[in-house]
């Protein structure tokens, strides 16, 4: 009993970390329509760029993530202003098989800067149990993943709902040609959405680094999580990034639970071509594009 | 200053090898209701956009208060002054009637009279206020004509482009939007419409023009435009077959 109630805890703080991880590929997705292969690899630079910055200024967290952030965003501008948007316009698959390239680059840059070794963020709260009871045990990290998650996800929702610029960021995905005779820049819009997407795979890459090992060659175990993530939760869905997340997360521990640990993985996947057939679109799915 | 708001000089639009419009020429008098007249496939559409910066003309050139703005981007087009209601209506259908208007007043120049713009529209068209919080694409064609023309007013623009006023309206509906429209124009806003209701266009417009296979063939005041020589233009008889 004690083993489940852990692995329903577990599942659903980890929940919390893939939420984060798929955020910025459904945001993406669902504002462009572009399906950002990079993503999980952009996502391992962060990780690597922010322990470049906690070796430099000795583990300060806040600071090393804000220059992370910083760094990442003007990549994110870059990448989007001179490669995605150049060829956005002529269909799905020119974008695709440009972020498929930046991919490639990305993968064999680490490797050659950083060597295939294994790599961590250290951090205070890394190792630490926050609750420890007979019934269930809570690591820092893993309950640091779950708030930093929902805070990210709720402020972002409110920043797409509420603001003038999440109003024609959506605006700009929802009908471009209506958009653009508002006198919305639909492109600098994409760029927009592509720093936003890159200042939440800084987050991914930072908590991911701080939870698990990483290397050069992580990102598309990332990549597939959170292509699961959104597939759960609708392509596009901000608040379905945390269900499906959450989902994963829980049918991933239980798996482990009922199964053994050999059925982790799989028994995530299981479940999201169950939720797929059930609802094809995902749970929470709005995107619509004209 | 001239006493024309805009001109249209010459132009030439081409998708590839087509050529949509060819040497179109057009001036709308400040202040005035000119209307765009011709069938399906005239080239009235990318007439418009060619002059709200959506397609770049191949030759020729657009002026907007004497000031040239050919090939400019639309977001720049909007910001000189020009809010277009685009064929079909083409709201938002994902956002409610209230986020539709707020994203007409999304320049600086507009968001700063917003609440002056909002009681406006409401004003003309309080079934908006109704439907406020509502999603757009629950609206009735009539009701989605309106909120395009009411989100062009929330821009606050010198003059507001109509394309394809009446398309799938009933008869009853288009006489009440072409009602707020003389009543918009009356404040001061200058119109150019597009419609396939000939009649209608020539009763409420001052000045039009009829277009046929890409080019100007006719224009005048409208209260003098031969109405069956422009239905045969309109139709692509006679002399214009």
């Amino acid at each position: 009993m004690e083993l489940l109630i852990q692995s329903i805890v577990t599942g659903i703080l980890l929940g919390g970390l893939y939420a984060i991880v798929g955020l910025g590929l459904s945001l993406v997705f669902g504002i462009m329509g572009l399906t950002n292969i990079a993503h999980g690899n952009l996502m391992i630079m962060c990780s690597f760029i922010v322990m470049v910055f906690g070796t430099v200024f000795n583990g300060n967290i806040i600071l090393m993530l804000v220059l992370a952030i910083a760094c990442m965003v003007v990549f994110g501008f870059l990448f989007q202003n001179f490669l995605v948007n150049k060829v956005i316009d002529k269909g799905p698959n020119p974008a695709l098989l440009v972020t498929f390239g930046v991919s490639i680059v990305i993968q064999n840059a680490l490797q050659l800067i950083f060597g295939a070794d294994a790599r961590s963020i250290k951090s205070a709260f890394a190792t630490v149990n926050v609750v420890s009871s007979d019934y269930v045990s809570i690591s820092g990290a893993y309950l640091a993943n779950f708030v930093v998650a929902v805070v990210v996800i709720v402020l972002l929702s409110l920043f797409i709902k509420r603001t003038r610029m999440g109003r024609a960021i959506r605006a700009s995905a929802n009908n471009v040609r209506a958009a653009e005779l508002m006198g919305v820049n639909t492109k600098l819009m994409y760029s927009v959405t592509m720093c936003i997407a890159m200042a939440t795979a800084c987050i991914a890459g930072l908590l991911v680094g701080n939870t698990f090992v990483f290397y050069p060659y992580s990102g598309p175990q990332y990549l597939i999580i959170a292509f699961g993530v959104v597939v759960i939760g609708g392509m596009g869905s901000i608040p379905g990034t945390l269900l499906g997340g959450i989902i994963l997360g829980l049918a991933q521990l239980l798996g482990s639970y009922f199964f053994g640990t050999g059925y982790q993985i799989f028994s995530g996947y299981i479940v999201m071509l169950i939720l797929l057939t059930v609802c094809p679109a995902g749970l929470l799915s709005n995107a619509k594009r004209k | 200053m001239s006493e024309y708001i805009l001109r249209a000089e010459n132009l030439s639009v081409s998708y590839g090898d087509f050529r949509a419009v060819t040497n179109a020429s057009l001036k709308v008098k400040e202040g005035s209701i000119t209307a765009l007249i011709g069938a399906n496939g005239a080239g009235k559409s990318t007439l418009l956009s060619a002059i709200m910066g959506e397609h770049k003309p191949t030759e020729g050139h657009v002026f907007f208060e004497d000031r040239e703005v050919t090939g400019l981007k639309p977001s720049v087009i909007v910001r000189n002054g020009i809010a277009m209601a685009p064929e079909g209506s083409c709201i938002f259908d994902e956002m409610t009637v209230r986020e539709n208007l707020l994203m007409g007043c999304y320049q600086k120049r507009a968001a700063a009279k917003k609440n002056e713009l909002f009681e406006k529209v409401y004003s003309l068209f309080p079934i908006l206020k109704e439907k406020e919080k509502q999603l757009s694409s629950f609206l009735s064609g009539g009701q989605r004509q309106m909120l395009a023309i009411a989100r062009a007013i929330m821009a606050d623009p010198k003059m507001i482009i109509c394309d394809e006023l009446s398309l799938g309206l009933a008869p009853v509906v288009i006489g009440e939007i072409y009602e707020k429209l003389t009543e918009i124009n009356k404040e001061g806003v200058t119109f150019l419409i597009v419609d396939q209701d000939v009649g209608r266009s020539l009763e409420y417009s001052d000045y039009s023009y009829v277009m046929v296979k890409g080019g100007m063939v006719m224009e005048g005041p409208s209260c003098d435009l031969p109405i069956e020589e422009v239905k045969d233009a309109y139709f692509g008889i006679n002399k214009y077959a």
